[in-house]
């Protein structure tokens, strides 16, 4: 008991210290206007009069709260500790394993205390629907970023991601060159989604990337429907959604699911292969978002500068997500070659759902997914 | 005036908090949409695949209270009629016991380790020729439900019904036997009208209990939403843009009525099979 009431001591000191300091900068701002900036309404870095105001205005803050990033999910343990080593803010890093919504539900609760999250990465779904939460901000490499892949004036911005694949342990299925060959029989009882594409996004752009590859479009994703229909006619499909453990053990050795998190699958299984089918190269991104009313906007801002700097981006690919400058980077040649050449190969030309794309397929898996493998 | 009603405040209390208060919170819910009042959410229940879900539901549940109820009964009888004291009936009833709670992921984990498809018990079969998924894998299905569900109906089933059994005193067969009575007519007049009501409302009990269980089939069966609880978790959790609050409730109210109906007609069984001890 001791200990924790030390402990909130201890919290609340700072906290007293961090409002005298603002009381004090507000007195000064009266003085000089010229050198305050509210950082809550900077929607680039010039707002700030550069990337070292950005940046000194971050370390007044002292702190950056970030939440639901896995240390082991794209890298984020050493993105995390790579942003405190080099401008010596140390970050807050609550919920690691949260989802998308979890991160939204955290902005909301936690909202106007110092505890809310500053900066969220979040699924392209989740990110539509709360857009009145984000602050706009673009970084200084914006015009990477593909217009298809940001909100124009920047309330949320694509990060990484990559294509939707099939991985398949090689030692238990023939070698597969096209989405026909799951409805051999080599495949009995093997063929798996990562979860109900009702509910799961990446079990979604699974079906879709079916689709696709079955005379389907991206508003049109019944023909996947269609496929997974066939497969369980077949008794191909397996009604387990796919997880390490079921790569493990040997349940579901076939997979849908996204490359980097497919490839990741090798480290346990080492015949573990990852297929994109050259006619649906279907992509998928996360997206980055600033809380619009972050406890510490500056900082939240300089950990997107960090992000979407070769550095950050560089990362990134080490976790073997793609980041989204990626295509501007092997141009320029600042892309980690070592790193981009252990990504699983692609050929072809990316597609990716738009909104009302994702919505129109929604609606059609809701009234038909459960007829066609039920 | 008499203050014996105070006495029944405590019960009162518990049954508006947590059986009124969230039947309450649940009903007004379904009737909420995202622009306010709304009925939409109960024309989504006719929907092809809510409709096979409830079912489905109705159908698992209904076949292994039934089948529970049978084999349940059966052991708590061999255990009533041997030795009180023994080590059989102690085995048995701390068995029970354990088992009516052994449910949801750990239950799954068990079976799937067991007898799933990656299991060794298969693998070992499959290499003898004894293929027990030829058919496909019937494990993820209903039927692969219905039987982990045996597995804590029958224990569940023992424990509730042993009792009713303790009380049938031999007596009352040495007394038709004396009569002149068979064994037939023993249980036909004097045991099977005793036990009945207290086997239909055990039946009912494993029936609610089977209808409302989630974490085992979640665990089990992560596609399609085949039952209505998962159904309902998908309305409640879908991340790809489906979840919808007041669908889940109507769907949760569509389980309350289903339990009511049950309920109303065991009650009506009950008072037909019990009116001669009156």
């Amino acid at each position: 008991m001791e200990l924790t009431r030390l402990r909130r001591f201890d919290r609340a000191r700072p906290l007293v210290l961090v409002a005298a300091a603002m009381a004090l900068l507000t007195a000064c701002g009266g003085t000089s206007t010229a050198t305050t900036v509210n950082a809550a309404a900077a929607t680039s870095v010039s707002d700030f009069g550069g990337l070292s105001q950005l940046v000194a205005a971050a370390k007044k803050e002292g702190k950056l709260n970030v939440i639901a990033l896995p240390p082991d999910w794209a890298n984020y343990g050493a993105i995390i500790s790579g942003f405190t080593a080099k401008y010596g803010i140390p970050i807050q890093s609550d919920n690691p394993n949260g989802s998308s919504q979890d991160e939204v539900n955290a902005v909301q609760s936690l909202a106007g205390t110092k505890r809310a999250p500053d900066v969220l990465d979040i699924g392209i779904a989740v990110a539509l629907a709360n857009t009145n939460l984000f602050a706009p901000y673009k970084v200084q490499t914006w015009g990477d970023i593909l217009p298809a892949q940001k909100e124009p004036t920047g309330l949320w911005f694509q990060d990484y991601g990559g294509y939707m694949s099939i991985g398949y342990d090689s030692s238990k299925v023939p070698t597969i060159s096209s989405l026909q060959d799951l409805l051999g029989s080599g495949f009995r009882g093997k063929v798996a989604l990562n979860g109900d594409p009702t509910k799961a996004n990446a079990a979604l752009n699974g079906v879709m990337m079916a689709s696709l590859a079955n005379g389907g479009s991206l508003d049109d994703i019944s023909k996947g429907v269609d496929f997974f229909h066939q497969l369980k006619l077949k008794g191909n499909f397996v009604p387990v959604q796919a997880t390490t453990a079921t790569v493990k053990n040997g349940t579901t050795p076939v997979v849908f699911d996204w490359d980097y998190l497919s490839a990741a699958h090798g480290k346990d299984v080492p015949t573990w292969k990852v297929f994109v089918p050259s006619n649906a190269i279907l992509g998928g991104y996360y997206a980055q978002a600033i809380n619009k009313q972050a406890p510490h906007p500056a900082a939240a801002r300089l950990w997107m500068e960090y992000l979407y700097s070769d550095e950050g981006q560089n990362l990134w690919l080490k976790g073997l997500a793609r980041p989204v400058r990626m295509a501007a980077m092997q141009a320029s040649g600042k892309i980690d070659a070592t790193a981009a050449a252990a990504l699983p190969p692609v050929n072809g030309t990316p597609v990716f759902l738009s909104d009302a794309q994702a919505t129109q397929a929604k609606t059609y898996l809701a009234a038909h997914w459960a007829q066609a493998i039920g | 005036m008499s203050l014996s009603w105070l006495g029944v405040i405590p019960f009162l209390g518990y049954v508006a908090l947590f059986l009124l208060l969230p039947t309450a919170i649940i009903a007004w819910s379904a009737f909420v949409g995202p622009d306010g009042a709304t009925t939409s959410n109960f024309g989504k229940l006719t929907r092809t695949d809510i409709v096979g879900a409830f079912r489905n539901s109705v159908v698992v549940s209904a076949v292994t209270a039934v089948i529970g109820a049978m084999l349940g009964a059966l052991l708590a009888y061999a255990v009533a009629t041997g030795n009180p004291d023994g080590v059989f009936r102690r085995l048995v009833s701390s068995a029970c016991g354990v088992l009516a709670q052994f449910g949801g992921v750990t239950l799954t984990f068990a079976f799937l380790a067991t007898i799933g498809p990656a299991s060794f018990t298969y693998n070992f079969l499959q290499q003898h020729g004894v293929d027990i998924y030829a058919g496909g894998y019937w494990i993820y299905a209903l039927r692969g439900l219905g039987l982990v569900y045996l597995y804590f109906q029958i224990p569940l089933m023992v424990l509730v019904f042993l009792p009713a059994l303790d009380g049938i005193r031999p007596q009352w067969r040495e007394a038709t036997e004396s009569l002149g009575g068979s064994t037939w007519h023993y249980w036909r007049y004097v045991a099977g009208p005793l036990l009945a009501p207290a086997f239909l409302g055990a039946t009912l009990l494993l029936f609610a209990n089977a209808f409302s269980a989630y974490a085992t089939a979640a665990a089990l069966i992560n596609q399609g939403g085949i039952i209505v609880p998962l159904q309902i978790a998908n309305a409640l959790t879908s991340e790809v843009g489906l979840h919808d609050i007041g669908f889940a409730a109507a769907q949760a109210l569509g389980m309350i009525v289903i339990v009511t109906v049950v309920t109303a007609l065991y009650s009506v069984l009950q008072r037909r099979t019990s009116r001669w001890l009156q």
